[in-house]
């Protein structure tokens, strides 16, 4: 068993991993990472390392959930036997059914559903293994792997918790601070259209400290936004290189 | 089809928020009528039913003996089920619990869970072996909308009129003696759900209105104000000035509901 850490911020300060109470996790972020799949998406953050697979839009299956006016978008939120301490049963627990749905209606806002009618969007997401905060980098890695498959979008979506750890408001809460701190606040964005997508709360905060939780967990948002864009451009920018290069060759031919 | 009728009556709904107005006359920031009745089930250890306007839930409590978790050896075990019974609503079936009913489950815990209104570590009859286990069945029985508040406080209102057994320990084993003794009570988390409907937000939705409603917020108030819990739902999203005033209306509803119940 793990021992609970007397304290979770030191007299500097600084949390256990000797992060700031206003910074983030280390964040990783890459697209196009399964070949199969129609677009996907990796990311670590801290210990988290998470995959995002879509397929669609493609046939409904079962054909009786089609809707004649949208798409039908199902998610699949699950979790790795080894991805944490004590072997997880691979069957979805109830928890992974809730964050299957929170995660599913986090993204909806952000897709332009009625572009595809009679058809269904799957979005798989695999935690390998889970250090604190995973539905939050599962959305942020969903939304990537939304845009990589190129389903039109209203913006990107992104999430970020805050919560409290030894009365400090603090950013992206990592494995023992979710669970020894006393609250946790996930969040997911659409920052372009300030459209909070996903709120959930737990643990016993003020209204005073709830607001200011909320706003740091938009601030942490907006700054892994900006590596979701870089993450998307890397991608689509080594292969106009490629092309380039290509066309050189046969011009050159 | 459901989605039809819906058409029809979202633009009639949305005209009525748009102008302060409701299908049921209520002003935006109006509870239904609450109803709420105690120890219904005689054979449950605690029960109570909530009306909410139209909408009808009964929550059952039954204890039993059982072995606690492995890393919270000194606490009691609570456990929330909720069933989406098919007589309930023509849109529930029969079958294994479904997104839906789980959630609502899981909401239901958290609100109890995190504000710690039960004392779990007075549950403990031998520390890591033998503790209660607080079963906390949801049972919805009629639904017209805001099923999140209903349950909620049917479940804490079944705990507040819950009885175990009282024991000892004889020989290294636990015999039951006649009498009982009242499930350690601390807090009475109160949860209030909004809809977000055009750019204004609704409290405790109708069923109608949850069905053209854009997203959805439930927030659990404990006794002293705080904020103990947090779901949104739905397939919409809120501005965070819309989340703050949701949070605002919640400790301002729990409170005018606490003071009426006397909890």
């Amino acid at each position: 068993m793990n021992e609970k850490p007397e304290k979770l911020i030191d007299k500097k300060g600084l949390r256990l991993d000797g992060r700031k109470p206003d910074e983030l996790r280390p964040v990783k972020l890459q697209v196009d990472v399964i070949t199969n799949a129609d677009g996907s998406a990796y990311i670590e953050q801290g210990k988290n390392k998470i995959l995002a697979g879509v397929y669609g839009p493609r046939e409904v299956h079962p054909k009786h959930l089609a809707l004649q006016d949208r798409t039908v978008l199902k998610c699949r939120y699950h979790m790795a036997p080894f991805s944490v301490q004590e072997r997880k049963s691979p069957a979805p627990s109830r928890r992974e059914v809730e964050l299957s749905k929170v995660i599913r209606e986090s993204l909806e806002p952000a897709i332009f559903m009625e572009y595809y009618p009679r058809t269904m969007i799957d979005v798989y997401v695999e935690v390998l293994q889970a250090d604190g905060g995973t539905r939050c980098a599962s959305i942020t890695a969903a939304a990537l792997a939304l845009a990589d498959s190129g389903v039109p979008m209203r913006d990107l979506v992104v999430a970020c918790a805050a919560g409290k750890v030894d009365d400090t408001i603090v950013l992206d809460l990592m494995d023992t601070e979710d669970k020894v701190g006393s609250a946790d606040v996930p969040v997911a964005l659409m920052p372009n259209l300030n459209a909070v997508t996903l709120l959930q709360m737990d643990g016993i905060l003020s209204l005073e400290e709830f607001e200011s939780a909320v706003n740091l967990a938009i601030e942490g948002c907006k700054q892994i936004y900006t590596m979701q864009k870089e993450a998307l451009k890397t991608k689509y920018v080594s292969v106009k290189e490629e092309n380039k290069e290509e066309n050189k060759e046969e011009a050159e031919e | 089809m459901a989605s039809v009728m819906t058409r029809v009556k979202q633009k009639q709904i949305a005209e009525l928020v748009a102008n302060e107005k409701r299908l049921d006359n209520r002003k935006l920031s109006d509870y239904r009528e609450t109803k709420l009745e105690q120890g219904i089930i005689e054979r449950a250890e605690g029960s109570a039913r909530v009306l909410l306007g139209k909408t009808e839930v009964v929550v059952g409590i039954k204890i039993e003996m059982g072995e606690p978790f492995a890393d919270t050896p000194n606490e009691g075990v609570l456990t929330v089920n909720a069933e989406l019974v098919p007589l309930a609503s023509p849109r529930f079936e029969p079958g294994p619990p479904d997104e839906n009913s789980i959630e609502l489950a899981r909401i239901v815990d958290r609100g109890i869970r995190e504000s710690k209104a039960i004392d779990t570590a007075k549950l403990v009859i031998e520390p890591g072996k033998k503790v209660f286990v607080v079963f906390v069945d949801v049972y919805v029985l009629n639904h017209d909308g805001n099923l999140i508040d209903a349950s909620a406080l049917a479940a804490v209102a079944a705990l507040m009129n819950t009885k175990m057994a009282n024991y000892e320990i004889k020989d290294g084993e636990v015999k039951i003696k006649t009498g009982y003794q009242q499930l350690p009570i601390k807090k009475h988390p109160i949860t209030v759900t909004c809809a977000r409907i055009g750019d204004k937000l609704v409290v405790d939705p109708l069923l109608e209105e949850e069905q053209v409603m854009d997203a959805r917020i439930s927030i659990a108030i404990d006794d002293d104000d705080n904020i103990c819990a947090i779901q949104k739902g739905g397939s919409g999203y809120f501005e965070p000035k819309q989340v703050f005033e949701a949070a605002k209306i919640a400790k301002e509803k729990a409170n005018q509901i606490r003071k009426k119940l006397n909890w």
